[in-house]
């Protein structure tokens, strides 16, 4: 059993999820391909901070141990952290950043929807308002997919590497809710197809985000996110 | 002539898109006083992360301060979602006006979706195997007028913009999101 039985513990997969995904995407700003994508990157990345600040400002409340979103955000090392570990991987290729676009937000998109509907009025207001920013998200990772998966030689093998190299990832994904993995697919499998892509054979399976237990790569991005913060508790400017 | 808090806080004008006013977009949800004199002001956020909803906050504690109401709550209310289609008549025409082509109609007017919206883009794929691109199909020109528009982009300069062109006369455009 996984450490999301509890509502903290929820809460914290679903506002980790999207702020280890916004500081992944401001992370491209100014080195995306075109200054196009730059602005699209950084409006993706202040969607999912905008999730992430209410999903951990509720999470704080339901704690009520007194840590706002930015002690939740800035003062908990990788141990602490819930979210998949296919947020955190690195995206040193722009066709890394596309694939983890299109399968990780389509996951985000259908969670979001299943949330909208639930029984918690304050989370299904803050899912009803990221399904639909989410939308544009899973849209513009399916645009480059097939750009460049369905584009030149050197695009497409970048791309099929990228689609290789992150597919074990998304079997975390579903760890809590199995169920939504085929709808997952049904999205995901026919983007593929049109980009000329192989989709990969499911085998190994690497979790233990959910758990607390990330790869290497999600300290250093904590590193450089919480320096600030760390160094000066409380800075404003 | 006193203004009430209701007319003050509605005239506060959204930082970001200037021709507009909070109440115009849809984002201002309700003024209430209490009988202490307390004034409660309840908005929405179009998008989750609009960084702009800091300086609404600021500017509607300012209206209201220089109107002689200092004792102001001002909280965000999320429920129900935003949408593009809150935004008035007054205010799709100011921002035509100003160059920010108004966005499609997410739902009709009897609450039935519409085909023509980009509020649920499908997937590429999906959308060529499924028939028409469910792209707004009256995104026209806010200088020209033409419909011979392409969408560049659909992030702009703020979160709730996309960056187009017009064939016709070549300028390039902000349209408000559908959403």
């Amino acid at each position: 059993m996984t450490g999301a039985s509890t509502g903290f513990d929820r809460l914290l997969a679903l506002g980790d999820d999207a702020l280890v995904m916004a500081q992944r995407l401001g992370g491209w700003c100014a080195r995306a391909p075109e200054m196009e994508e730059d602005v699209a990157l950084a409006n993706i990345a202040l969607d999912q901070l905008g999730a992430a600040r209410l999903l951990l400002g509720y999470a704080g409340e339901v704690e009520g141990a007194g840590r706002d979103e930015d002690a939740l955000a800035y003062l908990r090392t990788d141990r602490g952290y819930r979210n998949a570990l296919l947020a955190e991987l690195p995206d040193g290729d722009f066709a890394v950043l596309v694939a983890k676009l299109l399968f990780f937000c389509s996951f985000q998109r259908l969670r979001y929807a299943r949330l909208a509907g639930g029984p918690d009025e304050r989370l299904a207001a803050i899912a009803a308002k990221a399904v639909k920013e989410s939308a544009y998200h899973v849209d513009h990772g399916a645009q480059w997919t097939v750009r460049l998966g369905d584009g030149t030689d050197e695009s497409h093998a970048r791309m099929q590497a990228a689609v290789d190299e992150l597919w074990p990832y998304t079997h975390e994904l579903f760890e809590d809710e199995p169920e939504l993995r085929s709808p997952w697919l049904s999205t995901v499998e026919p983007v593929l197809a049109e980009a000329t892509l192989d989709r990969p054979v499911d085998g190994w399976a690497p979790r233990g985000g959910r758990d607390g237990q990330h790869t290497e790569a999600l300290s250093y991005l904590l590193a450089e996110m919480q320096v600030l913060h760390r160094a000066h508790p409380g800075a404003k400017w | 002539m006193v203004n009430s808090p209701h007319e003050t806080v509605a005239a506060v004008v959204d930082p970001e898109l200037l021709v507009v006013t909070i109440e115009e977009l849809g984002v201002l949800r309700s003024v209430t006083t209490d009988d202490s004199g307390r004034v409660t002001v309840a908005i929405t956020p179009t998008y989750s992360g609009c960084p702009a909803m800091d300086a609404i906050r600021a500017d509607i504690r300012a209206a209201l301060a220089s109107a002689g109401h200092c004792d102001v709550d001002v909280v965000t209310q999320l429920a129900p979602a935003w949408s593009s289609d809150l935004i008035s008549e007054s205010g799709r025409a100011k921002l035509a006006a100003a160059g920010v082509a108004p966005p499609a109609r997410v739902t009709s007017p009897a609450g039935v979706p519409s085909p023509a919206t980009l509020a649920e883009p499908a997937p590429v794929s999906a959308r060529r195997s499924a028939g028409p691109v469910p792209v707004a199909l009256s995104v026209r020109c806010p200088r020209c007028g033409s419909p011979d528009t392409r969408r560049l982009s659909a992030f702009g300069s703020t979160a709730c913009k996309a960056l187009w062109r017009c064939e016709a006369c070549r300028e390039p455009f902000d349209e408000f999101k559908p959403l």
